[in-house]
């Protein structure tokens, strides 16, 4: 599984951290996505996808 | 639209028959015609687009005599009627404070003023409004400290800001109701400009001495995030309160439990089920857009209505239930695409605290007055009720 996100496109609400806080977090300055790991492990899998359906912006692809 | 007599929590009828007969159509309303999406597919689909503007003075938008008139000396309400790029620009500067650690950091606080509150309840009358008393209080309580606004002019906002989103109010009492937030902020962030504190509006104060915003727009942020900061939790916490009273099973599966995850998706099945924005978001088409074998013209007016697509059924299993235990995480009650709600974080932790706390503090919580005696707010910018007489 690889995970990509697009910092340009994030509006910073949250939704992916709150997802899978294992995967993704948010730039102190501006709360803009950060991704913590490309690969995250398939046990974070559901998660992952949890995260890209909420994400407003559509900022986050899953490439399984 | 007018929701069912006796279903003070359902979407309007008429919304439901159009999801199931007619979910991308034109309807008439404010004296012009626009399209009313109201599949949840759909809604997240389109707006999301870049070709829809959130800007009310764009051709086709859908407010008909709605609209306020355009003024000089006008802060105007932030960003939320603004498009990208102006609009990611000026988000950008007050994200921080709402990401979700920050967010978390500030929870013992609120639990601390929750817990303050319900002490005060329970010393004081009943029956009592759980408005006044409890479910306004706690997030003005909480937005008046991050932007740094004094809490003592809380009567003064709470008033203003629900005159300006009352539908039943004229153009001139909102426009009024507009200028005096407007001016009253001007003023703090005159304030902020000369003794900086370490607030969010001290922040965009900054920012203005920058020159990276003026001081009208820094105030418009402000404008926005105190009426948005409020009125919107302050709704979920007695409309939430009242649906889980007349859903004592739900009531009793919340009242019984500490885990923070039965909670959480306690708070995010209200969320679904009222979906309080009632009005619907509001759009109006750039360019053409074509979509399922239709041409959305440039020039029309989008509504979506989120209510009636977080009961969407391809979506939702058994939609008109509330279910505590479902997993509701997808609904779109904060909206979607580049305005969904930057408060989410916030709005969900005030939440979670509350409801994990009243009915557990005040487990024998009732209504004090029949139901048809609540004076719901069907002309309220957002749906809840005008006040909760509860006893215990
Ligand atoms: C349960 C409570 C809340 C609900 C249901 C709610 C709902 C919404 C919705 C539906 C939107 C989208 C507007 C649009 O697309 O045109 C929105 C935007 C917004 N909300 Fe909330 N909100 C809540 C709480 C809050 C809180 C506590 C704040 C804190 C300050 C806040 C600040 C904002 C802001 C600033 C925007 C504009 C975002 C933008 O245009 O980029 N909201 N909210
Ligand atoms: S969910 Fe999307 S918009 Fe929200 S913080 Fe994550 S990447 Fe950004």
């Amino acid at each position: 599984m690889k995970v990509i996100v697009d910092q340009d496109k994030c509006v910073a609400s949250g939704q992916c951290v709150t997802a899978a806080m294992d995967v993704f977090d948010q730039r102190d300055e501006d709360g803009i996505v950060v991704l913590l790991t490309e690969n995250p492990p398939e046990s974070l899998a559901a998660d992952v996808h949890q995260a890209a359906a909420v994400c407003p912006a559509l900022a986050i692809v899953v490439e399984d | 639209m007018a929701r069912a007599a006796g279903c003070p929590f359902d979407p309007p009828p008429k919304l439901r028959e159009l999801q199931e007969e007619a979910p991308l159509t034109k309807v008439e309303v404010f004296g012009q015609t626009a399209w009313m999406v109201t599949r949840y597919d759909d809604q997240r689909r389109l707006i999301g687009d870049p070709r829809v503007s959130s800007d009310v003075y764009k051709p086709g938008y859908p407010a008909g005599n709605r609209i306020l008139p355009r003024q000089d000396d006008d802060t105007g309400i932030g960003f939320i009627l603004m498009d990208d790029p102006e609009h990611a620009r000026m988000r950008r500067m007050v994200t921080a404070p709402f990401m979700i650690k920050r967010v978390e950091a500030m929870r013992p606080q609120v639990q601390q003023i929750v817990d303050d509150l319900i002490d005060e309840l329970l010393a004081g009358p009943k029956p009592v409004d759980l408005v006044q008393a409890f479910a306004l209080p706690i997030p003005s309580l909480v937005i008046c400290q991050l932007l740094g606004v004094p809490y003592e002019d809380h009567d003064f906002f709470q008033k203003n800001s629900s005159i300006l989103l009352r539908t039943s109010a004229s153009i001139e009492e909102r426009t009024k109701a507009r200028g005096n937030i407007g001016g009253y902020l001007h003023e703090l962030m005159g304030d902020k400009l000369e003794n900086p504190k370490d607030d969010l509006l001290s922040g965009l104060a900054e920012r203005v001495k920058a020159g990276e915003l003026s001081r009208k727009d820094a105030a418009g942020i402000g404008v926005l995030l105190l009426i948005a900061g409020h009125e919107t939790t302050a709704n979920m916490i007695a409309l939430g309160t009242l649906a889980l009273l007349e859903h004592p099973d739900q009531l009793a599966k919340l009242r019984d439990t500490d885990d923070p995850k039965l909670i959480s998706s306690a708070v995010e099945e209200l969320l679904r089920y009222l979906t309080i924005t009632h009005q619907g978001r509001r759009r109006a088409i750039l360019a053409d857009i074509e979509f399922d074998g239709q041409i959305l013209k440039a020039g029309e007016g989008l509504i979506f209505p989120n209510d009636i697509a977080n009961r969407d059924p391809e979506m939702f299993e058994d939609p008109d239930a509330l279910d505590i235990t479902r997993d509701a995480r997808r609904h779109i009650a904060f909206g979607f695409g580049v305005h969904q709600c930057l408060g989410q974080p916030l709005a969900r932790m005030e939440l979670q605290v509350v409801y994990g706390t009243l009915y557990r503090r005040i487990p024998t919580l009732r209504r004090a007055v029949e139901l048809d005696e609540i004076p719901f707010k069907h002309d309220g910018g957002v749906y809840g009720v005008y006040n909760l007489p509860v006893t215990w």
